[in-house]
């Protein structure tokens, strides 16, 4: 009912009661009447009513007014003022951001929204200090991440955390550079294609193992030992060899058995393994030689006890014997040369910069004598192996041994490659001093050095240059091919989702899940020309991954392919590839394998994703390589969030999203843009009620764009 | 008759004593210079005695000594290893292989004519 019809009603209602309920009594009072008497009545009546029945029609008007008047003013009091206070009512409980409660009329209603006031007020204030909990709770555990993340990467051994699907939540940069190595070391995405968060170890180890090592653990946990750990050695189809350990990740204070998931730190022992397998063997090997020789001479040697041998005979044995010891000589002359550094270097050695190493010890002989050394370096590039502190402390105590009656001598430390390949000189260099032969430089100061040189397999000696008028102390110390992996990534990596703890692999379709929670790859290739048909080719693949909602900066696919024939010049402005910069890249057939492992197991993400996909679909049949999992398109996706936006170009939809756009038309680059542009679509999408991967396909399919085009 | 003994050894520094001393002993002396050859031997030649290196190109003296035994045909030849591998290893597998004796480099000659004599009574 229209709300004007029904104020009319209200208005009207009591003086129409009025004049029924008189009407009602009239004829009950007639009815009541003998039929005689009713009729004189009416007689009697009726002129007077001509008469004067406006006054009681008047009478009955200002009745009925009043009636009205009232009628509303209660309805307005009693009904509509509380129904308004429960709809104010209702918003407040649904919004807290609602205002607060207001009774247009003293009396119940106004102590009523008062009372619902304070509760709303009391709820405010808790909420408040509930979102101020929450809040640093979670700046706490951010901070903790944060500090775990850079503790990971400083540490110098390999950590993967997974959770118990194998899936990685946490690795270090160790990890990384060792499953590159490991993996054959092919130069395609620096092991991104191996180990990335969210990815499955099982890729790297096989799962048997990993599954028989946390039995192992489990068995340790039931018997209530201390230590749950278990290792295991394992080999890569490289053929490096793994040391592993395994121990569990346990809630505190939570049940003994509720494992949450595990830590691997990985060693690669190949080298150590190898280098020990070659000290064995040279061993035995020299063991077994030189008892044949010694079984040789010793037969040779009884055999010339004979009193009645010939000369000739006498001379055969002889010869023998000069035979086998020559032959032992030259055994022990060969070990020794090839295989004393082998033996000798069991202390642990690092890898270190000449340039850096310079630096350190001059600043600790310039603590220690208060000297300022000067510092030559013929070779800037120099990589040492050594033991940098007990060197740099042996540095520092030579240089004060050095100080005579006329106080220190001027100091330098010299670094230059040796004549021997492999080593290097490293000089603790001072003048000559005719007068005062440096004894006091050697002795005791010496011993304990020579014993710092010998652990780097190296020697320590002083020599004079009398030409130069110098004395110095050489250390001969063994060089490194290269640093340790240099770590050259940008900004902070993401190395760790601790999201993924909770998360398991779901027994439900990749279509039910939810957009948010799934792994993407966003990807983006360069090409020759647009018909993979008439022989065009890619000329580069960038591509991105996106984690629980995160970018994983860390983990990028960019690589140039050399697409086995010419880069038409035409096509240079739209990717800015020239043929040069093809020349000595891997080929599709290499690079694929990489790009495929690297986007297993996640959702293709692309921009205009149909034209790619046809690159890689022509691939197939040569490479056997299937891009099979599903697959969005941001284009789609655009036009169903804003469906009424005229242009769906990436640079337009990067602008009205606030993305940045930087490298344009480099396909890492356009990658990720795309994986920003992804990212921000995601909660435009939900808002229209697209959540599951599922219903982003079917809307995309549905899509205006998607009808245009297919 | 006299007795036929075979010297397998790769080194002819070894083998030019032994068969030295086992002639001055009145024994029959064969050279085989590798596994193979000492195994064809064998077969030829039916030795009482072979003294089997066991570190030799083609066949190694551990092989020679399993094929031995694994033939029926070859029962009664009596192996003796001269080697200069002397790990406890080394020794488990010559016996197992089915040697009678295991003797390590380097030995006494004069001890190894008295076992060698032993053997053959």
């Amino acid at each position: 009912m229209k709300p004007g019809l029904r104020r009319l009603l209200l208005v009207a209602a009591p003086g129409l009661a009025l004049v029924l309920w008189a009407l009602a009594g009239a004829v009950l009072f007639g009815a009541a009447l003998p039929p005689d008497q009713r009729a004189g009545l009416g007689a009697a009546l009726a002129p007077a009513l001509h008469g004067s029945g406006a006054i009681l029609f008047g009478w009955w008007l200002a009745g009925a007014a009043l009636a009205g008047w009232l009628a509303v003013r209660l309805h307005a009091r009693h009904v509509r003022a509380p129904a308004r206070l429960a709809d104010a009512a209702r918003l407040l409980a649904d919004n807290a951001d609602a205002p607060l409660l207001q009774a247009d009329a003293p009396g119940a209603p106004a102590a009523l929204a008062e009372a619902v006031n304070r509760l709303a007020g009391q709820r405010q204030t808790l909420r408040t200090d509930m979102a101020r909990l929450v809040a640093e709770a979670q700046q706490k555990v951010a901070q903790e991440r944060d500090q775990l993340g850079a503790l990971m990467a400083e540490l110098r051994q390999s950590v993967v955390v997974c959770n118990l699907d194998g899936r990685i939540l946490l690795y270090n940069d160790h990890a990384r550079g060792l499953f590159h190595r490991v993996s054959g070391g092919q130069p395609i995405a620096g092991g991104a294609e191996l180990i990335g968060l969210g990815r499955s170890i099982h890729a790297v180890i096989d799962r048997a193992l990993i599954d028989h090592a946390r039995e192992t653990v489990d068995r340790h946990i039931a018997r209530g030992d201390m230590a749950v750990s278990a290792q295991f050695v394992t080999t890569t189809p490289s053929g490096s060899l793994l040391h592993v350990v395994l121990a569990p990740v346990r809630p505190q204070g939570g049940a003994p058995d509720a494992i949450s998931g595990y830590v691997l730190l990985l060693d690669d022992i190949t080298r150590d393994y190898a280098a020990q397998s070659r000290r064995d063997r040279s061993l035995t090997e020299l063991t077994e030689a030189s008892r044949a020789s010694l079984a040789n001479m010793q037969a040779a040697l009884d055999m010339l006890d004979y009193p009645d041998l010939e000369p000739a005979e006498r001379d055969g044995f002889h010869a023998i014997v000069r035979d086998e010891v020559a032959a032992m000589g030259q055994r022990l002359a060969a070990m020794t040369a090839d295989a004393s550094q082998e033996i000798l270097t069991r202390w642990p050695l690092q890898e270190m910069l000449g340039d850096d190493l310079l630096a350190a010890a001059a600043q600790h002989v310039l603590a220690q004598t208060g000297r300022v050394a000067k510092v030559e370096n013929a070779d800037g590039e120099l990589w040492l192996r050594l033991d940098s502190f007990s060197l740099i402390q042996a540095l520092g105590a030579l240089a004060e041994s050095l100080s005579g009656p006329q106080g220190m001598p001027s100091l330098t430390l010299r670094l230059a490659p040796a004549a021997t390949p492999g080593w290097a000189h490293l000089d603790l260099v001072w003048p000559l001093d005719p007068a005062a032969p440096p004894a006091g430089a050697s002795g005791c100061a010496q011993a304990v050095t020579r014993d710092i040189a010998e652990r780097h397999g190296g020697e320590l000696w002083l020599e004079q240059d009398r030409p130069a008028g110098l004395s110095f102390l050489r250390f001969l110390l063994p060089t490194a091919e290269a640093g340790p992996e240099a770590a050259a990534l940008e900004a902070r990596p993401e190395f760790y989702d601790f999201d993924l703890f909770a998360a398991s692999d779901s027994s439900r379709s990749l279509d039910d899940q939810p957009l948010e929670r799934l792994a993407y790859t966003v990807f983006d290739t360069e090409t020759t020309g647009l018909n993979p048909g008439q022989g065009d080719e890619i000329i580069q693949i960038g591509a991105v991954r996106i984690l629980n909602g995160k970018l994983l900066g860390g983990e990028r696919f960019d690589q140039l392919v050399d697409p086995g024939r010419e880069i038409p010049p035409e096509s240079i402005p739209y990717h800015g590839i020239r043929p040069e910069m093809v020349r000595g890249q891997p080929r599709i057939a290499e690079v694929l394998p990489a790009f495929h492992a690297y986007a297993s197991d996640t959702v293709l993400v692309g921009h205009n994703v149909a034209f790619d996909m046809r690159f890689l679909q022509m691939k197939e049949a040569a490479t056997g390589l299937r891009f099979d999992q599903p697959v969005l398109d941001t284009l789609l996706l655009a036009s169903i969030a804003q469906p009424h936006e005229p242009s769906h170009s990436l640079e337009a939809i990067a602008a009205r999203l606030g993305v940045e756009i930087t490298h344009r038309h480099n396909a890492a680059g356009d990658a990720l843009v795309t994986a920003q542009v992804f990212l921000r679509l995601l909660p435009l999408l939900g808002a229209r009620g697209i959540v599951t991967l599922g219903q982003a396909r079917a809307e995309a399919e549905h899509s205006y764009y998607a009808r245009l085009r297919y | 008759m006299t007795d036929r003994v075979l010297i397998a050894d790769d080194e002819p520094n070894i083998v030019v004593s032994l068969s030295f001393m086992l002639k001055r002993e009145g024994y029959e002396v064969l050279v085989a210079p590798d596994g193979t050859q000492a195994l064809a031997m064998i077969r030829g030649e039916r030795p009482r005695l072979v003294l089997l290196d066991a570190a030799m190109p083609g066949m190694t003296g551990f092989e020679v000594c399993e094929a031995v035994r694994a033939d029926p045909d070859l029962s009664g030849i009596r192996i003796m290893m001269l080697t200069a591998k002397g790990r406890d290893t080394d020794i488990a597998r010559g016996m197992g292989a089915g040697a009678d004796a295991y003797v390590t480099k380097p030995f006494s000659t004069r001890d190894l004519i008295v076992r060698i004599r032993e053997m053959l009574a």
